[in-house]
């Protein structure tokens, strides 16, 4: 790892890929309390990703964001209370409890929704990018998917779309290599997703998913550009779930060396050992961080517990503007 | 007052509401200055507002919907076109599961105030891909209003409240409706959702017919008046989503007699639900069975022969008419 980043933004990225860690263990072990209706997709081992594009953008830009979007939310800056109130289904998380995990949005943050339909997402990011040019501000948009939704109709549409407008989206395609249990050589011909921008005549990288900096760097140059005028870019983030798909989710249909060798290219892992490194942080302010994260965690949980339910006639609200 | 055609009438609703509000923009194939339209009601917009605001899109329905939808949820007002109904298919996620949901799913973070304008509607024998009434599907569908004009009048007064609005509104038009002449005033007005309009008054029978339908409703009832001295109230709910359901109770309750008339399949159809309604709240005051009026739940086929005999005419109309005047 080399880089030009600042000290501070640095620091910064550790501390959220970190609360995203936490947040996502803690989500885990109240799902296996039987806290959280439903299901989850944990972001977890996908952090540097959310948090390495998500530095690139200023606030009022936009993402969009998946089923597995907890990590997309905390890295655009949503608040850790409301979001895991909204998981466990409380009236005073982002949605009142009408989403759930897999649809946490902050329109104030420009955190413009998870849609669970896979690949939905693409053109709604190209809507929010047309409007921004539309309305003349220097807004950009990162839209986030995996490669299962590269194969979604509306990933060609979209990116076809964008190309020829010219418009300010990064699509950024987190590459786990698993569309739920199907792996990517078995549904796909290529091996890199970047591969297609070609077939839309923009620019696609392939960029290592688990080291922040990398995701950060490409990012910064794709939003340069967005924000300049000269259209979008597709940026494939090679990365890995720690865990299974959904909930207790055990992934048996990963071979055991595979996620051995994936374990070893941790982003956080990485990211600590850089940081050492180069002597950007020292063991013990690294623990400090850590610290921190945790505390916010657990107030974050604890809020949440302590929230009340919604009133059951609430499901009759809220779907008309 | 002047006259001017269905499509006149959508053109003036979104030339006026482009120029009171530089948010509203348009987006379909083929909408712009090389065609127009495929029904030409946005002929000469693109001239006028500029490429960027009246864009022609590639072929790629999901995608104009979702952009609707991204450019709705951020603070501009698009209208859509999908050139044929039939084709709302291709964009069902993002009209069913995206605009129509993103509100609700989000605990009221989010509006999107965005139209989608479709045709509807056999009788032209484009056979099944280009000819069916799909506007029971998104009655079907919470978060959306469905509007359905049968008049010029109707039409702008009810794209404007659409456009105007701040919900995701499937703004149905039908094919036939085009060419057709009526009174639309030159000055500002809008026409609210969930507000039938009586079309015609009567005392014998209701009638609640919906677009093309409506036209094939009165010349029915005008005949029936002349050979029998019958006289049907005609209740064009306009909405479907707001649905004026008092106004539909109230007439059945005053004539006793109802029937649907709607180009739609029968089966879960726009008639199948006002029959519903009127026997929940109607069904002391009704003299007869209802009865309905619709498309046997076929595919619309080609040949005009066989298109002609699925669609409801002023002929189905009337013997049902008779069938319900009949049971007194």
């Amino acid at each position: 790892m080399t880089t030009s980043l600042t000290k501070e933004k640095l620091i910064e990225m550790f501390g959220k890929m970190i609360e995203i860690r936490f947040f996502e263990e803690k989500v885990f072990e109240l799902y296996a309390q039987n806290l959280v209706p439903g299901t989850i997709h944990l972001y977890l081992g996908e952090e540097a990703v959310a948090v390495g594009v998500c530095t690139a953008l200023n606030k009022d830009d936009y993402i969009t964001s998946t089923h597995r979007g907890h990590g997309h939310c905390i890295a655009k800056g949503a608040d850790l209370n409301r979001t895991m109130a909204e998981i466990l289904g409380k009236k005073t998380g982002y949605c009142k409890g009408k989403g759930g995990s897999m649809h946490i949005a902050d329109f104030n943050i420009g955190m413009m929704g998870a849609t669970a339909v896979v690949g939905a997402g693409l053109p709604i990011a190209v809507g929010a990018a047309l409007s921004a040019k539309l309305r003349n501000t220097s807004q950009i948009v990162a839209c986030f998917f995996g490669e299962g939704a590269s194969n979604q109709g509306t990933f060609h549409e979209s990116i076809n779309m964008a190309a020829t407008w010219c418009l300010p989206v990064i699509f950024v395609c987190e590459n786990n290599l698993y569309a739920m249990g199907t792996r990517q050589s078995r549904v796909m011909a290529i091996e890199n997703i970047s591969d297609r921008a070609a077939a839309y005549g923009i620019p696609g990288v392939t960029v290592d998913g688990n080291d922040v900096i990398a995701v950060y760097k490409a990012s910064q140059k794709a939003a340069g550009q967005a924000r300049k005028g000269e259209g979008p870019t597709l940026i494939e983030c090679k990365t890995y779930r720690l865990k299974g798909h959904s909930r207790v989710d055990p992934a048996k249909y990963r071979p055991k060396q595979e996620v051995e060798e994936w374990l070893k290219k941790d982003p956080i892992k990485r990211l600590k050992q850089h940081l050492i490194e180069t002597k950007t942080l020292t063991e013990q302010e690294i623990q400090q961080i850590e610290k921190q994260a945790q505390t916010k965690i657990e107030e974050a949980v604890k809020f949440a517990m302590e929230s009340p339910t919604p009133n059951p006639e609430e499901a009759l609200e809220d779907i008309y503007a | 007052m002047r006259k001017i055609t269905y499509r006149d009438a959508l053109r003036e609703a979104l030339r006026e509401e482009m120029k009171r509000d530089p948010t509203v923009f348009l987006l379909g194939e083929d909408i712009g200055k090389y065609w127009g339209g495929a029904f030409k009601v946005t002929e000469g917009l693109a001239e006028e507002f500029g490429e960027e605001r009246v864009r022609d899109t590639p072929i790629s329905e999901n995608a104009i919907i979702g952009t609707a939808v991204g450019a709705a949820i951020t603070g501009t007002c698009p209208v859509a076109e999908i050139m044929f109904g039939d084709l709302t298919a291709l964009a069902m996620d993002q009209i069913a599961n995206q605009a129509a949901k993103i509100r609700y799913m989000f605990g009221a973070q989010a509006k999107c105030p965005m139209v989608i304008r479709t045709p509807f509607g056999a009788g032209v024998n484009i056979a099944s891909h280009h000819s069916q009434s799909l506007e029971a599907w998104f009655m079907h569908t919470p978060g959306l209003h469905v509007a359905v004009p049968s008049t010029p009048y109707d039409a702008k007064g009810l794209l404007k409240t659409a456009i105007r609005g701040n919900n995701p509104t499937v703004f149905c038009e039908h094919k036939l409706l085009y060419p057709i002449e009526g009174e639309v005033p030159e000055q500002e007005y809008t026409i609210p959702f969930g507000k039938a309009d009586t079309k015609r008054e009567g005392e014998d029978v209701t009638i609640v017919a919906t677009l093309y339908m409506v036209h094939k409703a009165l010349n029915a009832a005008k005949q029936l008046e002349k050979e029998n001295a019958i006289n049907a109230e005609i209740i064009d709910p306009r909405t479907l989503t707001p649905l004026d359901t008092q106004a539909i109770i109230k007439s059945v309750k005053k004539t006793g007699r109802l029937i649907i008339v709607t180009e739609d399949c029968k089966t879960a159809g726009v008639s199948a639900e006002i029959a519903a309604i009127a026997a929940e709240h109607a069904v002391d005051y009704l003299d007869a069975p209802i009865k309905r009026v619709a498309e046997p739940d076929t595919p619309i086929p080609f040949s005009p022969p066989l298109e002609q005999y699925v669609i409801p005419n002023e002929k189905t109309i009337i013997k049902a008419l008779k069938e319900v005047l009949q049971t007194w």
